[in-house]
């Protein structure tokens, strides 16, 4: 399943162009301008979007937020006081303004400014996404690529079909869900880990785990499979019919391209461990983003849930930019894309 | 429909079948069966364990948490296919509006499609959540928004794909508006795989409303869904685990036939057919009396599995190749003369199997000694230059690491030598500003400069036989000769015997000695280039031969052209292989093969009928069959 998705959603390839194909240190350096001029755009259309959102609601959001029972003076008010009473475009500029300087109002329930609300809760965030992201790439090379070399030209029917089996499973059950499974058996089946919260290093096992379970099983495929094609290309091929040493062969002809071409699959995964924090955290009562921003969307504390979007919206673009950075170094042709 | 079968037949498909005919059983009757013990509530026996009476034990409110599970089936998955048709109903607008809007337009959408395909589908969808509000009607828009993006870029790819086929550009023509031939022209022609993206897409989709429901943003009390019972089952989890392990595994059983079953439907539609690899067999004991030749080859066939079985791509081939020689093989594709150049270069791989009375290069019988030991021989002395140099050169090193290499593992010189002579070589194949070049990458260069470093690099050994498999075919016509002449310059300089192998006859014919013609596994004829040009003795190599055009062909006469196939590796015949083909075929043709029999000193033809040839040569094929 994983695999007909990021198919389908790869931008058309680029026309390859001799030609306009920057090599070497000037090319890298226009490659990764052009990139982070496209985040800058990306980062606009996410700002715009958090923005607009607040006035895409129906009906007036203060009131909503205070209920019914707050007097129409109050709802005056706090209007005034989020500045909703201005116009669009002068709430656009002070937002981006704000955006900009850190400043991304104050929570309507607590009356806290948001950014306090956030940098109490990004680190509780990142302490669990940055393991399981590690974790992810540090599981599914080596499975994926140890997989490619035993199932290469049609051998090891068996282990290919068991292998298959096995990440479909996994990957079937979804991040909140495994939460869900591993926290009933290691927490209330056989206590052997701590109960919800963060109370020190045991309670970020679980988080990490359930967390990076299904993406490591979907990105070990893709490698396996991106593995498999360049085993199988004409280039290992040629470098076989050179009679070149197994080492040459697989570490200097193979694995360069057997990374890049899971790499390029892996943004996808890899920005998907975003989403699942919020779901996690949920589960493990984390302290974190994702537990943050379910009560405020229910709450209905618009400047915080911006602000909690915003935040979550930038990590996944810099783990996008990231993998494209990584990409670029890499593998030359990889620039050629960015245009 | 047929493919479809694959969901009886195999048995992940049952597997899938069942599970998916088991969830739409309970999307119709749970609400009815076990509707009542869903609602019922009953405070004193809240929060229990499982028991004989519920098996999953009740909730806070003392309803039976298995029946609920049940019953919220229906509600999971309706809301997922809605949730689904909603994003492709968005999606698909999207998408096809791009073929509608021009230029500028599509550019600007896909873009913006771009932009949000970054972002995972659950925080799009809570920040659709937010905008629509909580509920089941909400939450549905909310999650078929976030699936818009995927099924825009989809339509947007599948869309520009068909964009120039003759159909809508004939609707074109005929002055049809833009949004006529986007709905009349594109979507129908576009939807079976938009179909196929969308059904597996409610699987995700089915998981994304329970995430966002477990949030606390989907369904909201009274109404349930799974994803609404295990976030009230989780609060309960040290108290009652199995209220959350109930919905827990309903997801899961869920998830795995949805995700079974899209890969059931992937691989029917793909239509993948498992081989078995073929059991090597141990070097056969022929007559392996050693000749002179640089290359020789004795009754060469070449076996490899196939989904029924075995098929043999190359059956009966011989040949000598001397040194400095340039033989050229020739034939249609499916001849098997790729297969054969792989054989002498032991490429076939060990799925394969490679037979052989004899099969030598340079003095040593390569099948009688193990592979490894043949390495050094064939990593110095025999280079191989392939049909698509942008394919052949490694995309992630450089020019100058790939040249080096067969000089550093193969004739023992270290780095800085080896660059000196990878430089050399480069410089051998007309390559200019070599230091550069040396340092760049094979995207960077052109196809011709790319064929031309293949031969470099074959040229940094010291090679003794270079074989070059259609070097020309992915070229353009232009630079077509060049590398022609490059590989006879080569060979000249560096006193190498060339093995040229192409379906062109007339390529081989200016650049060869001597030309074997292949056809279906067999070598048919093998003579010198102006003996086989003046007068071809196989009826085939007659035929090509008018096949091909030269400056005395007359402008406005047809080429003659020959009628039905070459018979696959997997037909085998009694008589000759041609004789479907021939016109001089006769009864004995269909029925007894002839050998590759000498037909004077230099030729040797399979054929019973030679052509061009007087009538008592003719009977010399007859003496080495009687004889046999």
């Amino acid at each position: 399943m994983a695999e007909i998705a990021t198919l389908s959603v790869l931008p058309p390839t680029a026309p390859e162009d001799a030609s306009t194909a920057g090599g070497g240190a000037a090319g890298l350096a226009r490659f990764v301008a052009r990139r982070l001029l496209r985040l800058v755009g990306s980062l606009l259309v996410l700002v715009t979007a958090t923005f607009g959102m607040i006035h895409l609601l129906p009906g007036n959001p203060v009131r909503a937020a205070l209920g019914q029972d707050a007097t129409a003076a109050v709802v005056a008010a706090r209007t005034h006081q989020l500045g909703l009473d201005r116009t669009l475009v002068d709430q656009y500029f002070s937002y981006l303004h704000g955006v900009v300087t850190g400043n991304l109002g104050v929570s309507i329930v607590s009356s806290e400014p948001v950014s306090t609300i956030l940098g109490a809760r990004i680190p509780a965030t990142l302490s669990i996404a940055l393991p399981a992201f590690v974790l992810v790439l540090l599981v599914s090379l080596p499975i994926g690529l140890s997989m490619a070399l035993r199932t290469r030209h049609g051998r090891g029917e068996r282990t290919r079909v068991a292998f298959i089996g096995v990440t479909g499973l996994v990957n079937s059950v979804p991040d909140f869900v495994w939460a869900t499974l591993l926290s009933a058996v290691f927490v209330v089946g056989l206590k052997l880990l701590p109960v919800a919260g963060d109370a020190g290093f045991t309670s970020h096992i679980l988080p990490v785990v359930a967390l990076m379970l299904g993406p490591a099983a979907s990105l070990s495929r893709i490698v396996r499979v991106e593995a498999t094609k360049v085993l199988e290309s004409e280039y290992m091929q040629a470098a076989r019919s050179r009679r070149l040493p197994w080492r040459l062969l697989y570490l200097r002809h193979a694995l360069p391209n057997m990374i890049t071409a899971s790499l390029t699959f892996s943004g996808m995964i890899l920005s998907g461990l975003i989403a699942g924090t919020v779901l996690v955290e949920n589960v493990f009562a984390w302290p974190g983003l994702g537990t943050e921003i379910s009560q405020a969307v229910v709450s209905k504390d618009y400047p915080l849930v911006q602000g909690i979007l915003l935040i979550l919206g930038a990590m996944v673009l810099a783990i996008h930019l990231m993998v494209d950075l990584v990409l670029g170094i890499l593998d030359p042709r990889s620039r050629i894309g960015e245009s | 429909m047929a493919r479809l079968r694959i969901f009886v037949r195999t048995p992940p498909g049952v597997a899938a079948l069942v599970l998916l005919v088991g969830l739409l059983f309970l999307v119709v009757a749970a609400p009815t069966i076990w509707g009542a013990g869903a609602a019922n509530s009953n405070v004193a026996i809240s929060n229990q364990g499982p028991s004989g009476a519920h098996l999953l034990g009740t909730d806070a409110l003392g309803r039976d948490v298995l029946d609920r599970v049940l019953v919220a089936t229906r509600s999971s998955l309706v809301l997922a296919v809605l949730a689904t048709a909603v994003g492709g109903a968005i999606g698909v607008t999207l998408g096809a509006l791009s073929a509608v809007t021009g230029r500028v337009g599509a550019r600007v959408l896909g873009a913006a499609i771009n932009v949000l395909l970054a972002f995972p589908a659950l925080l799009l969808a809570i920040f659709f959540a937010v905008i629509f509000g909580l509920g089941s009607v909400a939450s549905v828009f909310a999650v078929g928004a976030s699936f818009a993006p995927g099924f825009a870029r989809l339509t947007q790819t599948l869309a520009a794909s068909i964009a120039e086929r003759d159909y809508i550009r004939a609707a074109r023509l005929l002055g049809r508006g833009r949004f006529h031939i986007a709905w009349r022209h594109m979507l129908p022609n576009v939807s079976e795989p938009l179909m196929l993206y969308g059904t597996i897409h409610v699987g995700t989709a089915i998981l994304t409303l329970a995430g966002l429901s477990f949030l606390g943003l989907g369904v909201q009390p009274p109404a349930y869904d799974w994803g609404q019972l295990l976030q009230v089952g989780l609060s309960q989890i040290y108290l009652t685990p199995a209220q959350a392990l109930g919905p827990a595994g309903a997801i899961v059983i869920a998830g795995i036939a949805c995700n079974l079953a899209g890969e059931v439907l992937a691989d029917a539609l793909s239509g993948r057919q498992r081989v078995r690899p073929l059991r090597p067999v141990p070097a056969a004991p022929g007559s392996r009396s050693g000749g002179t030749g640089l290359l020789e080859v004795r009754d060469l066939a070449i076996e490899l599995p196939a989904a029924g079985g075995v098929v043999r791509p190359v059956r009966e081939v011989s040949f000598d190749l001397q040194p400095e020689e340039r033989l050229g093989i020739v034939g249609e594709s499916g001849s098997g003369k790729s297969m054969t150049a792989l054989a002498i270069a032991q490429l076939v791989g060990d799925q394969g199997r490679v037979r052989a009375d004899r099969l030598s290069f340079a003095g040593r019988d390569l099948l009688a000694e193990p592979a490894k030991d043949n390495a050094a021989l064939l990593g110095r002395n025999m280079a191989m230059i392939f049909q698509d140099p942008g394919e052949a050169l490694n995309p992630a090193l450089k020019i100058g690491t790939q040249l080096r290499e067969p000089a550093q593992v193969h004739l023992g010189l270290d780095r800085r030598a080896a660059a000196v002579r990878a430089a050399a070589s480069l410089r051998s194949v007309a390559i200019p500003d070599v230091r550069r070049r040396m340092r760049q990458h094979q995207h960077e260069l052109s196809g011709g400069m790319k064929q031309r470093v293949c031969i470099a690099v074959g040229l940094t050994g010291e090679p003794k036989l270079l074989i070059a498999d259609e070097p020309t075919t992915a070229l353009d016509v232009s630079v077509q000769r060049q590398i022609l002449r490059l590989l006879v310059q080569a060979g000249e300089r560096e006193q190498t015997a060339v093995l040229l192998i192409s379906h062109d006859i007339a390529v081989v014919s200016e650049v060869c000695d001597r030309i074997l013609v292949m056809y279906a596994g067999y070598a048919v004829e093998d003579a010198p280039v102006e003996a086989l040009l003046r007068a071809p003795a196989h009826p085939y190599t007659e035929v090509l031969l008018a096949a091909s055009p030269d400056m005395a062909t007359e402008r406005g006469t047809p080429l003659p052209t020959l009628e039905g196939r070459v018979p696959g590796p997997e037909v085998e015949l009694s008589g000759c292989y041609f004789a479907p083909r021939c016109t001089y075929a006769d009864e004995r043709c269909r029925s007894e093969r002839p050998p590759l029999a000498p037909l004077d000193a230099t030729r040797r033809v399979a054929c019973w009928h030679p052509c061009n040839v007087p009538a008592p040569a003719a009977t010399r094929a007859d003496e080495i069959a009687a004889s046999r």
